[in-house]
């Protein structure tokens, strides 16, 4: 009952063209069948993720962790709800980040658990920056 | 199933197979001469109903799966065609997802019964235990079933519900995996849940034969809760019982009835008449209404692994009540205490089915917890407590004592229950307040459609004002895919004869092909075709619209509503008022102002809606004055564009509605007088016994 060769070879990496993507906006890819935000965030997202502390999050995590350094105003996050799956709402919430309607969870710019039921961060996926403007998701 | 039958068939070809298989004997000794508590009330009779709702499931469930495609692309709109198409595909497909409703009323119906005259005591542990593990294999059919429409509910609900596995430590992960068949839910995941929902029914057809083999061998609990000792504590099943559970049957086919044809959609959710989006989550997801409370306590958890336990817990301890509860008195009739708290259990269960249904947010989840701690309290507490603590009132000697001394004092009042009320009452009023406050946009006008009401019939003109407006002005953006020019001339439509939708068909370029050249090419449109969408894909929808793709009109009015709220949504189960979709559509085309008031801020591009939900609507306003000229001398206003087009719009989501609430009388005349004769028989039969 495993995934079959097909699905599996459907699931092979994707390459992101982020050049179109203004600073500020955000887009959602599918890989997987998963939606992936790729956020361009702006000076202010990145210093309010930077400034939390980590130790007091739910899932502490740096900010610096969940990005590709020289690359920090690129967050790219696998757009599923840590709790029960549903698709986040980017740009909504307390947190300048994401904002989960089905049952409240509150993610910040770094895709960060910050309140609600949902127990982990929105996981980064596998990905690297083959340019400055293009990355390859797997 | 009670020991060897005595039973002899006086035929001689039935003597041959008896001899050789004694399976008449075994329907004899189980079903015709099986001796059944004199005393039994009508709560009895949902062993039967439960039966005949399998049966019912299983019927229209084959039938239906010879129609159904499971495949992510097609899923959707082949329970359409069903509707649509399938002679009676719309009964069979109202009977089967309203039959499993009715299947959940019956079986809580059934648990309770039991919880309330003590029925999983000994000897009757394993029978309770059998009734749990079938309970349980409901709820997995019932949500298998519920994703195969593959609606936005359904893929969302097997969003949430599959992964709820993935908080199980280490193998979560894997679990969901296996449930998925890939990477997400997706079509994988839809081709086994039907595979898996054609499966259980069967395995709950077995499991059911072992529950009644349990039964008869331990025998039928009754409301006194003594066992029967002598002949006269008993009846044969055949007539007495088999009459009863007739006339029960019949009653709660009259439910059943009432829901299949005249509010097919009253149990369900709107959002499931929108096609599976895995990008999009709807605003709230809700499960099913049977398994609200499960949710509630999964919800009221903070921690997600906590929350999955309790929730699956709050199923499983009902298998270790035979335990929990060691009183030796079975009924409550006799426990004064235990009744007390059996009523205040009930109520928790339907507050916290209210909450399930509710925003997970301030006093929803404070009260969630409340109910939680509540309803493990029960289970864990006051059971194990009162079998220790509680002074029983002495239960008759036998049956026939009880029957024969049958006082007067059916039941006192149970001041607990009022208080337990009065708190539930009190909680609704202020949750309302809350909900009300935190709602934005206005309630749409209940308008009075000439389709409303258990005779409603389609206005003709207005049907055929609507296609027009729909036709010189909708269609500029919005698709009708699931109607085809053919359902023009079908009865119970705008009524126009064959020729003359062949002939509207005629007017639109469809595009056909390849032809033997190997190139697609465009000719006139026939019957059987259906109406051409504007754009080629959802994209180039998207694109043309500002980034918002205009919606299919085809199930609008279905796919759209309102939240109508505590109390309206029990008043609205008596009118049969279930046109929230038309009233809102209406109310949107008529929603439109010129200026968003103060404190108001729409974005560019988006226009002020008063009644759309967060008021910034992507489409222009889309009706004005004169724009569309009626033949037959109707007011070229708004208002009648608007109440035209959605009569139009209802029709195209209900084609059929005018044969469900026709079929629906003549049902409801037939049950009834069926239900009456089943009552004299029954009275008839029994007029000995009491």
């Amino acid at each position: 009952m495993n995934p079959d060769a097909s699905t599996i070879a459907a699931g092979a990496p994707i390459e992101v063209d982020l050049s179109p993507i203004a600073e500020g906006q955000d887009i959602k890819v599918f890989w997987r069948g998963k939606p992936i935000y790729i956020s361009h965030r702006t000076k202010k997202q990145i210093d309010e993720a930077r400034a939390v502390n980590v130790a007091s999050l739910p899932d502490p995590q740096s900010d610096e962790a969940r990005v590709k350094s020289g690359h920090e105003q690129w967050l790219v996050v696998i757009g599923i709800c840590t709790h029960l799956g549903c698709i986040p709402i980017a740009h909504e919430g307390s947190y300048d980040g994401f904002f989960c309607p089905c049952h409240g969870s509150q993610y910040d710019s770094s895709g960060r658990i910050r309140q609600g039921p949902a127990p982990a961060n929105l996981p980064v996926p596998p990905y690297q920056f083959v340019s400055d403007t293009k990355i390859q998701i797997g | 199933m009670s020991g060897p039958s005595d039973y002899q068939p006086s035929n001689p070809a039935l003597q041959w197979i008896e001899r050789r298989l004694p399976i008449f004997g075994l329907i004899h000794s189980s079903f015709v001469a099986y001796p059944t508590p004199r005393n039994l009330n009508y709560w009895w009779t949902f062993g039967a109903i439960l039966s005949f709702m399998l049966g019912v499931q299983i019927l229209t469930g084959v039938i239906l799966a010879m129609h159904y495609t499971p495949n992510a692309d097609l899923a959707f709109k082949s329970v359409e065609l069903i509707v649509r198409d399938v002679n009676y595909g719309w009964l069979l497909r109202n009977m089967h997802a309203v039959g499993a409703s009715m299947f959940f009323v019956a079986v809580y119906v059934h648990m309770f019964r039991g919880l309330y005259y003590g029925s999983y005591k000994e000897p009757r542990e394993v029978l309770w235990i059998l009734g749990v593990i079938i309970y349980l294999l409901m709820m997995a059919t019932g949500f298998m079933g519920y994703v195969l429409p593959w609606g936005q509910m359904s893929f969302w609900g097997a969003t949430v519900i599959t992964n709820l596995f993935s908080a199980i430590p280490y193998v979560g992960e894997s679990i969901v995996t296996l449930l998925w068949g890939g990477y997400s839910v997706g079509n994988p995941t839809l081709n086994r849940f039907f595979s898996l929902h054609y499966l259980l029914p069967f395995v709950i057809a077995g499991v059911v034969v072992l529950h009644v083999w349990a039964l008869h061998v331990a025998g039928q609990n009754n409301p006194d809760g003594v066992e029967p000792k002598t002949e006269k504590d008993t009846v044969p099943f055949t007539p007495h019982a088999t009459i009863k559970d007739m006339f029960g049957v019949a009653c709660f086919m009259l439910l059943y009835a009432w829901f299949i044809f005249y509010m097919p959609n009253y149990l369900g959710d709107a959002d499931n008449y929108i096609p599976a989006n895995p990008g999009v989550t709807p605003p709230h997801i809700v499960p099913e209404w049977y398994y609200l409370p499960f949710y509630a306590i999964l919800r009221s958890i903070p921690n997600k692994l906590a929350g999955v336990i309790a929730m699956f817990g709050a199923i499983i301890i009902l298998a270790f009540l035979p335990w929990l509860d060691s009183a030796r008195t079975k009924s409550s009739k006799y426990r004064p205490l235990a009744k007390q708290f059996f009523w205040i259990f009930v109520v928790v269960c339907i507050l916290l089915g209210y909450l399930g249904a509710q925003p997970p947010e301030g006093i929803y989840v404070i009260a969630g917890r409340v109910l939680t701690v509540c309803y493990f309290a029960y289970f864990l507490i006051v059971l194990p407590l009162l079998a220790r603590i509680e002074k029983p009132r002495p239960v008759p000697n036998s049956i026939s004592d009880a029957v024969l001394a049958k006082t007067g004092s059916r039941s006192t009042p149970m001041v607990s229950t009022a208080i337990a009320l009065a708190l539930a009452g009190s909680l609704f009023a202020g949750s309302i307040d809350s909900a009300k406050a935190s709602e934005g946009s206005d309630t749409p006008p209940a308008n009075k459609w000439s389709f409303s009401g258990p005779f409603g019939k389609f206005d003709r003109g207005a049907l055929q004002r609507g296609l027009k407006v729909y036709k010189e002005v909708c269609a500029n953006c919005h698709g009708l895919s699931y109607v085809a020019f053919r359902n023009l001339a079908e009865a119970g439509g705008p009524g126009y004869s064959v020729a003359q939708a062949a002939a509207f068909a005629s007017e639109y370029k469809v595009k056909d092909g390849p032809n033997d050249a190997g190139d697609m090419f465009e000719r006139p449109g026939r019957p059987a075709d259906y109406f051409p969408s504007p754009f080629p894909n959802e994209q180039a929808a998207r694109a043309a619209n500002g980034g918002a793709a205009p919606p299919d009109l085809s199930l609008i009015t279905k796919a759209r509503s309102y939240k109508r709220g505590f109390p309206w949504f029990v008043f609205d189960f008596f009118t049969q008022y279930q046109e929230q979709g038309p009233d809102y559509v209406a109310a949107v085309l008529q929603g439109y102002e010129e200026k968003a008031p103060e404190g108001v801020t729409i974005p560019e591009g988006s226009y002020y809606n008063k009644y759309f939900p967060g008021h910034a609507i992507k489409m222009p306003k889309p009706l004005s004055d004169g724009q569309v000229t009626f033949d037959d001398g109707a007011p070229a206003t708004v208002a009648q564009y608007a109440k035209d087009v959605t009569t139009f719009l209802m029709w195209t989501a209900e084609p059929h509605m005018e044969a469900r609430k026709r079929l629906g009388f003549q049902v409801f005349v037939f049950l009834i007088i069926f239900a009456g004769l089943m009552y004299f028989t029954k009275k008839k039969v029994w007029a000995d016994s009491h």
